[in-house]
């Protein structure tokens, strides 16, 4: 597969994995993403070093994760929103012991068992940990289908050097829509460093263990210093984003994944009547990029938050701005998909109506 | 430029893959494509639709809620979407299984009578590329050419005669159009 390729962007996801070094995949079917187990089980049948399982649920499938994790291996679970909520105790097992591994969710309408069109619900469950306990995951989202091949690997490698389970969060739409995508060569997995923690068989070697119970509190909460020193450091160094037409901007609209294009139409049909208008793009949800949104404040006067929910991320905005800026919402929940013609009116008439103010 | 077109009729008529060349014959071209088939409890000999964004520009949703062209195979189709196709807009119609006209006057109407002609060129089944074919020669959204490469890269590993059978329904489905003008 050489040059720009037009693929689905479950498929995607599934191709950059694999070129990521995946080898394991555990999944339970669900739409709007059953796409995706469907490419790792056709591409691993023809692998002799890669494992796939329809498990015979969700929560079969993220202690799976946790097995193949444990020994070593880039390992992959997808789903969709009930399914997500079903693997977070196995995520919080994850988190708690240290141990890397991708999870895609492709959202879709709730809460409940919903509807299978796109939508933005799961933005607290997932940049808030999602399970019990005191832990992050990162949340990678993409809003192009090459953003989805860059962020698979990525998120691989995010997941290895941290040692903690990263999400990478689309919705229906990112995952059935096609777009021109090129892939990176395929990684050599003899190139990635050792990791020297798994348990393999300790036959040479001292016993190693991997546990996520302690009984003793001060040992508890030693490992809950540990991850939040880790979080800290994550905090510090992956936080991304897309600023778009901000330079000038008067008012800014803030979306990520599907939202954040829809937006950014938005954003030019304002622009065309004479308005500063630009896109804040979140790239990471957990850790938000929180310092260069502030940045913003220094020329921006206000902001409006566009989500296909009722309103989650804005609380991230409002916490990142500190009360200095307004923070207005518009938001269309349930799987309806806004037009840019809708957001950009939105978007227009709350210009105006700054913009009236002395 | 940013054109959208939606392509529809019922399962069957091959409408995802009329969809999928332009998107791939877009793509060739480098242009900004995207192509977002409508998913859900979708049933066998059931509708079909897809949308496809062929842009000069980056391409803010992939969702046409007020397409330039509308391609309806079947009448069923045509009443779901004439009211959305975009004012001065153009509505490509499977007059073959559509005998009525839509109830707009602000619109275009091609009608192309693709059973027959495909039938006539011995491919029943080549329809949808008979379609595309006019909707190309109409539109001018892609040219021949990238068509004609796109159904080989869509048809690779397939026989050889699959692919000329598709790239000939293409041909057909233009010279109607350039016969008909």
């Amino acid at each position: 597969m050489s040059g720009k390729t037009l693929m689905r962007g479950t498929h995607v996801l599934g191709e950059a994995a694999i070129r990521a070094g995946c080898r394991a995949y555990f999944g339970y079917p669900i739409t709007p993403q059953n796409e995706l187990p469907e490419y790792m089980a056709s591409k691993f049948a023809k692998m002799d070093d890669a494992v796939f399982v329809q498990a015979e649920s969700e929560i079969a499938s993220i202690n799976m994760v946790i097995g193949a994790a444990a020994a070593g291996a880039r390992v992959m679970t997808s789903s969709s929103s009930p399914g997500i909520s079903l693997k977070q105790e196995g995520i919080s097992y994850l988190a708690a012991m240290e141990l890397p591994a991708v999870i895609v969710n492709m959202m879709r309408g709730g809460p409940g068992l919903g509807n299978i069109a796109p939508a933005q619900g799961d933005y607290f469950q997932a940049t808030r940990g999602g399970g019990h306990g005191d832990y992050r995951v990162i949340v990678l989202a993409p809003a192009y289908g090459q953003e989805i091949a860059d962020m698979a690997r990525q998120a691989f490698d995010m997941a290895d050097h941290y040692k903690t389970p990263v999400m990478i969060l689309g919705d229906g739409m990112m995952g059935q829509m096609m777009e021109p995508v090129e892939f990176p060569e395929p990684l050599d997995l003899a190139t990635l460093p050792k990791k020297q923690w798994i348990v393999d068989g300790s036959k040479g070697r001292a016993r190693r263990t991997i546990l996520s119970l302690w009984l003793d509190p001060p040992k508890e909460e030693e490992l809950n210093w540990r991850l939040a020193r880790k979080y800290e450091v994550i905090s510090s160094e992956i936080p991304d984003q897309e600023m778009y037409l901000t330079d000038d901007a008067e008012m800014v609209i803030v979306a990520y994944g599907t939202a954040a294009r829809i937006a950014k139409g938005a954003v030019h049909r304002v622009r065309e009547s004479g308005m500063k208008v630009g896109l804040y793009r979140p790239k990471t949800l957990w850790p938000f990029p929180e310092q260069t949104l502030k940045g913003l404040c220094d020329h921006v006067r206000e902001f409006m938050v566009f989500e296909m929910s009722m309103g989650q991320m804005v609380e991230d905005v409002r916490l990142a701005v500190e009360g200095q800026r307004k923070v207005s919402f518009y938001g269309r929940p349930g799987g309806v998909v806004s037009t840019p013609e809708e957001v950009a009116s939105i978007l227009s008439s709350a210009y105006q109506a700054n913009h009236q103010k002395p | 430029m940013s054109l959208k077109i939606v392509f529809s009729g019922f399962g069957g008529q091959g409408v995802l893959m009329m969809g999928y060349v332009l998107a791939v014959a877009g793509m060739k071209e480098d242009k900004h494509v995207t192509f977002l088939p409508a998913y859900g409890a979708e049933v066998r000999g059931g509708t079909a639709n897809c949308t496809v964004v062929v842009s000069d520009e980056e391409i803010a949703s992939p969702i046409a809620s007020s397409p330039e062209f509308v391609v309806a195979m079947n009448y069923p189709s045509m009443i779901k979407y004439q009211n959305m196709v975009k004012s001065g807009g153009t509505m490509f119609l499977n007059s073959d299984l559509i005998t009525e006209e839509p109830a707009r006057e602000d619109i275009n109407v091609v009608k192309v009578p693709v059973n027959s002609l495909a039938h006539k060129m011995g491919s029943d089944r080549a329809l949808n590329m008979v379609m595309l074919g006019a909707v190309r020669e109409k539109t001018n959204m892609v040219s021949e050419k990238s068509i004609s490469v796109a159904i080989e890269t869509v048809l690779e590993g397939k026989k050889q005669q699959f692919v000329e059978v598709n790239q000939k329904a293409v041909n057909v489905g233009g010279d109607f159009i350039r016969s008909s003008k």
